[in-house]
């Protein structure tokens, strides 16, 4: 049973259409990100959930219950603020407490329920301070303080992290993160930041200019998306997005590159859908993680789905952990994620293999996935 | 304009900052001038006055016009001095000026965290409210404290400069808290915070310096305002400005003027002081009513 | 109950415009339905009570054809034009010298603002006595030996206007000055920096670089003055009474003398419409763009 639902969500300032024909649901405990780029619709859609903008259609259910007509402060939800949005003349004790105040909640309960998430989230020493004296990571932690003294039934977050220099914003999406196993409680976060996305998330939601793109758990996301748009924004480096044809030899399907001299590699294709059979004889678009690309010598790399391919370097970045090579593929530049002791060199021809069992193909005219 | 704003990368020669330093210096004394003219001889002698050095220090000096200008000098028929018009400017000013802040701070509230359609023209149509000449309402303005039965009391006036400060000072407010996160009036909602209580919980307490701002601007110009004064104040509610200039330009009798200099100065000592406390939060009055940006 | 719980939910709803209604109306009402009744009122004969049967623009007519009224509209140009020009001089002078790392800029700023706080009534009498040959300046500096020296523009009828102008510079140009001191403080030290590399001597830097940035700042000091000047009364009325004779007439002295002295409530009121019409010309489109542009920018 799902614990939120949005069903036919559209929202319009006016005459521009902000979210057009939303339908999310998440199930009880579950973690739903909603991440796109700027001016998605992505923060639109978490205040319509939060009651801060009204909705011009459809339906908001919050275990069951409708709450579209409901006041925010009605909807049995917390809210953290990307400004974190502390209350500059109150100190944390009073920023936290302010909305049981608000509540008629009785000032020994306050006190006691303030102490009792200061103390689950190590901020019990910072209590008397005005926002003004709190770092950034401090801020964050009495924003979240703020939010889960309310036991709420959902917790809403609008990038959150964005604020946080590199370091800190790791540290404190794991802290999200074991938060979230602890309480149990149903989460709606919004993002631009796909790690974050794919880290955090059990169910992810990908919006581009108002309209849901995908909705699906972080590995459908990424390995099945549903377009170009999901597939390039989804994962870093981005996928590897190559111009090719679908041909048919020896009775199976096979992917062809062009090549610098005109001649074609071929790379046959596991396990196609329908639509791609229907597609045989057309320009497609193939996707391939550059983690799927390798240059490996490992042996019998050639069977199974793992196919040959002959590239040009041109130029290597280490990582540390990996070494990314910039390949000439079907005319195009492409990323491969390499072992970082790979021997590759810039300016060499080099063999690599591909699996194409992780291998998507895309409509180069819908742009959607075949 | 703090300190660390003070920084030009502008190199300069010694001969250069001599000049440039002289010439400040006069326009220092350009400015300080009046000021000095009328101090000085607020307490000399009418006779040193006629005879003599306006720029000198008094050979003999006399509170004597002072005393006259406060609570003696025959102003309209009475010689009751300028006290009790002292007394009529501030029992005007004070009510006006609260009643002005505070409606232009729930105005400004309105404008920034609770838009809707219109809002801008609403907010176009007061700011051009602040620019009228008021001349154009003199006429009706009379006609309707008269039917209001406030005509030449002091709650007409106060009247008056409510509803001509409403522009300036919503203005002021309006521009603070648009630069006022939206975010924490949001969080304030799920907090169950309702629209008076986010006002006077949230916004109010972070609002000291734009209140401080107003506050000042409206005292000045309502301190100063003539015309209003002029045309709409009786002889027992005129206020300082109003008797001040009877005081000077009345023609009968020999020129005081010494009594005149005395009488400018405690016309002028309120708001002078308040520049002196507060010159900082003046400044930005101005700024704010000249740039709207 | 349920009819009580929609009553007050529509009131939460409603609130924040009925706590603005108030202050809009009595704008709509006091600001512009006055506009419009003194408007109406111009194409009546009024005399000294309103009236209220129309005779078309006779009223205009006559303003334009009396004496006092020309004199009013010269004696604008003349000392509206001085008033600008010699207060962005100064100003603009004042802020540049200021902005030169002045170690006592903290003391002298107030000292050239404060005239900005005191009434034009304070200004008028200061000066009124200042400038008087009697006692004042002339007498001074007589005294001091310069017995051929005479400054009695306050009793000339040609010169009168002048002694405006020296009081009202005297007063707003501090004011000018902060202005463009804003404007200077907030143009990016690199691009200074930047001309400096590129060889331009100080007084290039200021005519080509930084100057011409100061746009808004010229901009503001002109709509700021032109409508301080369009409406200057007190000190008209402070320093000379619009005399000697009627030699410093203002428009708006000129409206208040019409309507209430000389019982011509229909040519004042088209006085003041004209005066509206000048400062609307000016402030209409500077508010225009100030606002379309914040909308743009935010």
């Amino acid at each position: 049973m799902s614990f939120l639902v949005v069903s036919g969500l559209e929202k319009r300032f006016g005459p521009v259409e902000v979210l057009k024909g939303i339908d999310i649901s998440v199930p009880q405990g579950g973690f739903l990100v909603l991440v796109g780029p700027s001016g998605c619709g992505k923060s639109t859609l978490l205040n319509t959930i939060a009651g801060l903008e009204t909705v011009s259609a459809g339906e908001i259910l919050i275990d069951g219950a409708r709450v579209n007509e409901l006041h925010p402060s009605k909807r049995d939800i917390a809210m953290v603020f990307q400004s974190y949005a502390l209350y500059p003349n109150m100190n944390v004790a009073k920023n936290m407490s302010f909305g049981m105040e608000m509540r008629g909640v009785p000032r020994a309960e306050r006190k006691e329920t303030v102490a009792r998430v200061a103390n689950m989230l190590q901020i019990e020493d910072l209590l008397d301070r005005k926002p003004g004296q709190l770092s950034g990571g401090q801020r964050q932690r009495v924003a979240m303080g703020r939010a889960l003294v309310r036991d709420p039934k959902i917790f809403l977050f609008d990038e959150p992290l964005s604020n946080l220099d590199a370091k800190l914003r790791v540290e404190m999406r794991t802290e999200i993160q074991k938060l979230h196993q602890r309480l149990g409680t149903t989460i709606v976060y919004v993002t631009h930041d796909q790690i974050e996305a794919m880290t955090l998330a059990t169910v992810i939601a990908v919006l581009k200019g108002g309209v849901l793109q995908q909705v699906g758990s972080p590995a459908e996301i990424y390995n099945m998306p549903n377009n170009i748009f999901v597939a390039d924004f989804m994962g870093s480096p981005s996928m590897n997005l190559v111009p090719a044809r679908l041909d048919r030899a020896d009775g199976a399907l096979v992917v062809s590159l062009k090549r610098a001299d005109g001649s074609t590699t071929a790379l046959p294709l596991h396990r196609p859908s329908d639509a791609a059979r229907a597609h045989v004889g057309r320009d497609v678009i193939l996707g391939l993680r550059p983690e799927n690309i390798d240059d490996a010598p490992e042996p019998g790399a050639t069977s199974g789905y793992h196919h040959p391919l002959e590239a040009h370097v041109e130029v290597t970045q280490p990582t540390g952990a990996d070494t990314l090579a910039m390949i000439r593929l079907g005319g195009r530049e492409a990323v491969a994620r390499l072992r970082a002791e790979t021997g590759a060199r810039a300016g060499e021809r080099r063999r690599f293999t591909v699996d194409m069992s992780k291998a998507v193909l895309f409509d180069p005219e819908t742009e959607e996935r075949l | 304009m703090a300190a660390s704003a003070i920084e030009t990368a502008v190199r300069t020669g010694r001969l250069t900052r001599a000049l440039i330093y002289a010439a400040l210096l006069v326009f220092a004394v350009y400015y300080l001038l009046p000021l000095f003219v009328m101090m000085v001889n607020s307490l000399k002698e009418l006779d040193e006055i006629r005879g003599g050095n306006m720029l000198a220090l008094p050979e003999i000096v006399t509170i004597a016009p002072w005393i006259k200008a406060w609570n003696q000098a025959q102003i309209g028929v009475q010689p009751t001095g300028l006290a009790p018009y002292f007394l009529n400017s501030i029992k005007m000013v004070v009510p006006a000026v609260i009643i002005s802040t505070l409606l232009g701070a729930l105005n400004g509230y309105v404008l920034t965290k609770w838009r809707f359609r219109g809002d801008t023209l609403v907010f176009a149509l007061m700011l051009f409210a602040c620019f009228i000449p008021f001349q154009i309402v003199l006429i009706p303005m009379a006609r309707v404290l008269g039917f209001l039965g406030i005509a030449g009391t002091t709650w007409g006036l106060v009247l008056v400069h409510v509803v001509y400060g409403l522009g300036f000072t919503t203005l002021f407010f309006r521009n603070y808290y648009a630069a006022f996160p939206t975010e924490l009036v949001k969080a304030a909602q799920i907090d169950g915070a309702n629209f008076l209580r986010i006002f006077y919980r949230i916004l109010l307490p972070s609002s000291g310096p734009i209140i401080v701002v107003t506050v000042i601007w409206q005292f000045t110009n309502v301190w100063n305002d003539f015309l209003f004064g002029a045309s709409f104040a009786d002889f027992d509610s005129q206020p300082m400005t109003v008797a001040l200039n009877n005081l000077v330009s009345s023609s009968t009798g020999v020129k005081e003027y010494n009594v005149h200099f005395a009488g400018a100065i405690l016309a002028a000592i309120p708001t002078l002081l308040v520049y002196i406390v507060a010159g900082r939060y003046f400044v930005r009055g101005l700024m704010a009513g000249a740039v709207k940006g | 109950m349920d009819y009580g719980r929609y009553l007050r939910g529509w009131a939460q709803h409603a609130l924040p415009r009925l706590v603005l209604a108030p202050s809009f109306a009595a704008i709509v009402l006091f600001v512009y339905g006055f506009i419009v009744f003194t408007a109406y009122l111009s194409f009546t004969n009024s005399r000294i009570l309103p009236k209220f049967n129309l005779i078309g623009f006779e009223n205009y007519e006559k303003l334009f054809g009396l004496r006092h009224w020309s004199t009013a509209i010269e004696n604008l140009a003349i000392f509206g034009g001085l008033y600008i020009a010699i207060c962005t001089v100064i100003g603009l002078t004042l802020a540049i010298l200021l902005d030169q790392k002045i170690r006592s800029e903290g003391v002298l700023r107030p000292l050239y603002l404060y005239p900005m706080a005191l009434s034009f009534i304070v200004t008028g009498t200061a000066w009124k006595w200042f400038l008087d040959p009697g006692i004042g300046l002339e007498q001074t500096l007589q005294s001091w030996g310069w017995a051929s020296f005479e400054f009695d523009w306050i009793k000339d009828r040609q010169m009168a206007i002048y002694t405006i102008v020296i009081a009202a510079v005297w007063q707003t140009s501090g004011f000018v000055m902060a202005i463009f001191l804003a404007g200077l403080r907030g143009i990016d030290n690199e691009i200074i920096k930047a001309a400096q590399i590129d060889g331009a001597s100080n007084f290039r830097l200021y005519a080509r670089i930084i100057i011409p940035q100061l746009r808004p700042a010229f901009l503001s000091a002109f709509v700021v003055l032109a409508h301080m000047a369009i409406k200057s009364y007190d000190l008209v009325v402070a320093l000379t009474g619009g005399g000697p004779g009627r030699a410093t007439e203002m428009p708006a002295t000129f409206m208040y003398s019409y309507t209430f002295t000389r019982n011509q409530m229909g040519i004042g009121a088209g006085s003041a419409v004209i005066m509206l019409m000048m400062i609307a010309a000016i402030i209409v489109p500077y508010l225009y763009a100030e606002l379309r542009e914040r909308r743009h920018g935010g």
